[in-house]
């Protein structure tokens, strides 16, 4: 790339947030953003994974009396609702945000500043709930709260309220974010990178955007529902005064077993931009693996009674999403089989993030293999809230999305900080999450066939459990201990790893073109692709476009399916108003679980902030249409 | 990478294979017909798996030892070789998923396979954190109750109607069946047809407050005369045997009767379980502890200390009057 210094020294000055406080409260920036997220999010697994440390602890010997169960029941119920709505989808938004504009080799997100709103809201969910936790009122019934339990009659106080807060906080959050990597994808691709060019990652952030859109709605309702009937009395979901039960449910899986493959598929990205960098070849079945992930959105919305097989529906129509359930293994199966076709095909390079790869494979195939066992609808009436999901569960989120996301992590760190990770360390990071990993929850399913429940705070000696649950907690220390090892070599390279270089690994996607780690304007020029692997094609040279003004934040806009550029579109600055949206919405959501009159009062300071950060401030006409001469 | 998983996983087979002779909560030791289609079908259902994951890991195997060798052939022809490969998988997945949703399909018509046949019907109502059990007496054809254990006869199908009494449990028997959920307002069914007598325990599997760990109940499986003779004992009222003017029985009535009845006497408390003839029981307060005197005048004194949140509170008493109401309850064959 031919970058003048003029030229740079004015998109810098354009680009830079404000210094000091000022820029951190007000900053657009989708890599400054994703840097909250992600580091918000990876304490938040440090906390909740401590909680699970304490947990296995309580269940090494039986009857132990560690926990009481009031402890037991809040712990377990923070851990879920933590690591699902606070960790998992959060830090699957944060790798969109900061790698999806740098793959576009655009500036920004589609709305940075509702970019900036996410995290604050996202930040509020988060401490709604830690916050309650610190001044014990923890919720305490899962990270489900299935009603009539979760009821007026059963649940007084506000654990239950802040539970279903939360939800609403996250939601909101992940809804404005999928909305915002959904449109920077479909309209900010650069030229020459139709729908048919674009990497399987896009596609994946995409298609996780899309599910997040249509499935988020079904919590928030129910959550909304719930509150409802417990502050004000509506019978939703109670049978006596005409509600249903069940309703809650339904409803509740609509959403959370899509949530799992929304966790999921963004995963599958990083596998396919990991496979195809270290196998040092295009990845094999591009069109296969985007078909796979399609369907794995699609089928992902028709599975959702397999939660419920033990409920009492009718059978047949339980046997329907039996085949629905095992259907999804075709999808996912090929994927596998075009990740190690790309492996058999290349010349392979075992760098850490690779190794994570190959951990991947051999642990998420064990989940997707058990879960083809819970999907039985006979089968999960033996399997179904026993730890035999439990150990389901976690190999399908960490083998299938964490190992993954550690190996994201790897892979590119170096281009978000300059320097890279230490390949020894990282190696050692991954024996002992990978060991530990298997070793702490393999004995999971034994346990369950034993006939060992989930949830339980004890359980009496002499039924054969208390050695594998001993092995278990050994596991599950080492694994922590390897993610403590992982977090170390961060913080180290962080400050003394060596340079990286802009493409240490020979990455195959635009990220790579950009200097590590990248300036607030992420790319000089915007680049013009021509193939699947830009920065392979044309033996490395990469064709640039000219004409956005540099004395202005401005991004390309183009096409949906082929690309063509279509307008400059200015790209909003810093801005105040998006933090303070967030308390206005933040007061009006907490304030709600104590009185309805909250979103009545608290509706007015939203409408205030919304109006201060949509005030109109720049002159329209100033961006147009683009005059392209091809 | 792959061979310490695999000799881990022998290990545990083995630990598993010794320790599932013992379960008497457990999928892998089968005692009636649902509990064994199930069974089978576990197996089967592992087996394919197991050689599914012995398929991908061979695959990725090989894939990583061609790609780090240097002799490499044609290219063009070896991703020609993947592209069919890739139809030969899709074809595997197919044929592997059609057996399984077939072998799922009949094992779930097993479960079934009873409903349209007389059985004997047994109503079970969860409470958080305990089981009614109610049986239809064969004299009388009313009602009679009972909590905490089931008794089953031997080689006859057993229709459980499962509901609850406030928020939603799970009725499991793994030795017997599969599990079924107690959802307020509604009645769910579940066949039992054991084929092994013995002791089994059951437990609550849907996560239903404070103390679901310690909500389970025992399950006896017995010969039909057995059997009878068992239910004919629980038809009978208490006053029968039991001395009802002794210290302990003025005791229940003005302490406990609120919330326990005692058929025959003039405790009527529907609140909690019915303790008619709860010294003939294995174990109390829902599987938590074993019935001995010396432990139903531990509960009585401190419940909320072996069982924190339970509904039942503890009631004041001097030493010589828990004494006597142990013996009292105690005698209560």
């Amino acid at each position: 790339m031919t970058a003048d210094a003029t030229l740079i020294e004015r998109l810098d000055e354009r680009w830079r947030d404000p210094p000091g406080l000022r820029g951190f409260l007000t900053t657009v920036d989708h890599k400054r953003i994703a840097a909250r997220y992600i580091v918000t999010a990876l304490f938040l697994m440090f906390l909740a994974g401590m909680l699970a440390l304490d947990m296995r602890w309580q269940l090494s010997v039986a009857e132990n009396t560690r926990m009481s169960p009031q402890l037991y029941n809040e712990s377990f119920s923070l851990h879920g609702s933590t690591m699902l709505f606070l960790v998992s989808v959060p830090l699957m938004e944060a790798m969109a945000f900061w790698l999806v504009p740098l793959m576009l080799g655009t500036r920004n997100m589609a709305f940075p500043r509702l970019g900036a709103f996410s995290f604050w809201l996202y930040f509020g969910g988060v401490l709604t709930l830690w916050i309650a936790h610190a001044i014990d009122i923890t919720p305490d019934l899962g990270w489900f709260e299935y009603p009539p339990l979760s009821g007026p009659s059963y649940s007084p106080g506000h654990r239950a309220d802040i539970w279903a807060q939360m939800i609403t906080f996250t939601e909101v959050a992940a809804l404005a974010a999928s909305v915002n990597v959904a449109a920077t994808i479909l309209k900010m691709r650069p030229p020459g990178m139709t729908l048919t060019r674009m990497p399987v990652f896009l596609w994946a952030m995409l298609i996780a955007s899309i599910m997040t859109i249509l499935s988020m709605p079904a919590v928030m309702l129910v959550t909304s529902m719930l509150i409802a009937d417990r502050l004000v009395s509506t019978h939703f979901f109670s049978p006596a005064g005409g509600g249903d039960t069940l309703l809650f449910q339904h409803l509740f899986w609509f959403f959370g077993h899509p949530e799992v493959y929304i966790i999921f598929v963004p995963a599958t990205g990083f596998i396919s931009s990991i496979v195809e960098t270290f196998s040092r070849r295009t990845l094999f079945g591009h069109a296969a693996l985007v078909l796979s992930m399609i369907s794995i959105g699609a089928l992902a919305f028709g599975l959702w009674v397999h939660h419920m097989f033990a409920v009492g529906l009718p059978r047949l129509g339980n046997d329907f999403y039996t085949a629905a359930s095992m259907a999804i293994a075709l999808p996912a199966g090929l994927q596998i089989f075009c990740w190690i076709a790309t492996i058999w095909l290349g010349r392979i390079r075992l760098a850490t993030p690779m190794l994570w790869i190959l951990g991947f494979v051999a642990t998420f195939v064990i989940g997707g293999l058990s879960g083809v066992m819970t999907a039985s609808a006979a089968l999960d009436l033996q399997l179904t809230d026993t730890y035999f999901v439990v150990a389901h569960l976690h190999y399908v989120l960490i083998g299938g999305a964490i190992f993954p996301l550690l190996g994201a992590f790897a892979y590119w760190y170096p281009k978000a900080t300059g320097r890279l990770m230490s390949e020894r360390w990282g190696k050692v990071a991954f024996v002992l999450i990978v060991g530990g990993f298997n070793l702490g929850f393999m004995p999971m399913h034994f346990l369950g066939l034993m006939g060992m429940p989930r949830r339980v705070y004890t359980y009496p000696p002499g039924m054969g459990w208390e050695t594998l649950n001993q092995v278990a907690t050994a596991g599950s220390a080492i694994a922590v201990a390897g993610g403590l090892v992982f977090v170390g070599n961060a913080l180290w390279a962080y400050w003394r790893g060596q340079p990286a270089g802009d493409d240490p690994w020979g990455g195959s996607t635009l990220e790579w073109a950009s200097p590590s780690p990248p300036p607030p304007y992420n790319m000089a020029h915007v680049p013009v692709v021509h193939g699947l692997t830009p920065m392979w094609d044309d033996a490395g040279r990469l064709d640039v476009m000219d004409g956005l003004r540099p004395d202005r934040r401005e991004v390309l806009v183009t096409s949906v399916t082929d690309a063509i550029p279509l307008y400059r579109q200015k790209s909003a600055a810093p801005s105040i108003w998006p933090l303070l949206a967030a308390l206005a919405v933040s007061a009006m959501f907490i304030g709600s679980i104590f009185t309805p009159w909250a979103i009545v009062v608290g509706a007015a300071p939203v409408a205030a902030t919304l109006t201060g950060w949509f005030w109109p401030s720049r002159p329209r006409s100033r961006s147009g249409p683009l005059g392209v001469n091809a | 990478m792959v061979r310490p998983a695999m000799s881990r996983s022998t290990s545990v087979i083995a630990m598993l294979i010794l320790s599932a002779c013992t379960g008497v909560q457990s999928p892998l030791a089968p005692a009636g017909d649902q509990a064994s289609a199930l069974h089978m079908l576990l197996i089967v259902m592992t087996v394919v798996c197991g050689l599914v994951y012995l398929l991908v890991m061979g695959g990725l195997v090989w894939a990583l030892m061609r790609a780090r060798s240097r002799r490499r052939k044609d290219e063009g022809r070896a991703e020609k070789r993947v592209d069919r490969a890739l139809h030969v998988a899709a074809g595997v997945i197919v044929v592997g998923l059609t057996i399984l949703i077939t072998a799922s399909f009949f094992a779930d018509r097993a479960l079934f396979a009873t409903r349209g046949q007389d059985a004997m019907a047994v109503r079970v109502t969860g409470h958080q954190w305990w089981w009614r059990i109610e049986y239809r007496d064969p004299a009388s054809g009313r009602w009679i109750e009972t909590a905490n254990e089931l008794h089953l006869p031997l080689g006859r199908t057993t229709r459980v109607e499962l509901t609850s009494g406030d928020v939603i449990h799970s009725f499991w028997v793994p030795n017997v069946s599969g599990k079924i959920d107690m959802i307020p307002g509604r009645r769910n069914l579940l066949d039992l047809t054991p084929r092994r007598t013995g002791w089994f325990r059951g437990a609550c599997t849907e996560f239903c407050g404070a103390q679901h760990a310690h909500m389970a109940f025992d399950v006896k499986v017995e010969a039909p005369a057995d059997f009878d003779l068992w239910l004919k004992t629980q038809a009978a009222p208490a006053a029968s045997g039991a001395p009802v003017t002794g210290r302990g029985a003025q005791l229940f009535a003005t302490k406990c009767a609120a919330c326990h009845r005692i058929r025959g006497t003039s405790a009527t408390g529907r609140a909690g379980p019915d303790l008619t003839h709860i010294a003939a029981r294995r174990s109390i307060a829902a599987g938590t502890l074993p019935m001995t005197r010396g432990a139903l005048q531990g509960w009585i004194a401190q419940p909320q200390a072996l069982k924190p949140g339970t509904s039942m509170p503890a009631v004041p008493l001097l030493p010589a009057d828990a004494d006597a109401l142990a013996a009292y309850l105690a005698r209560l064959r």
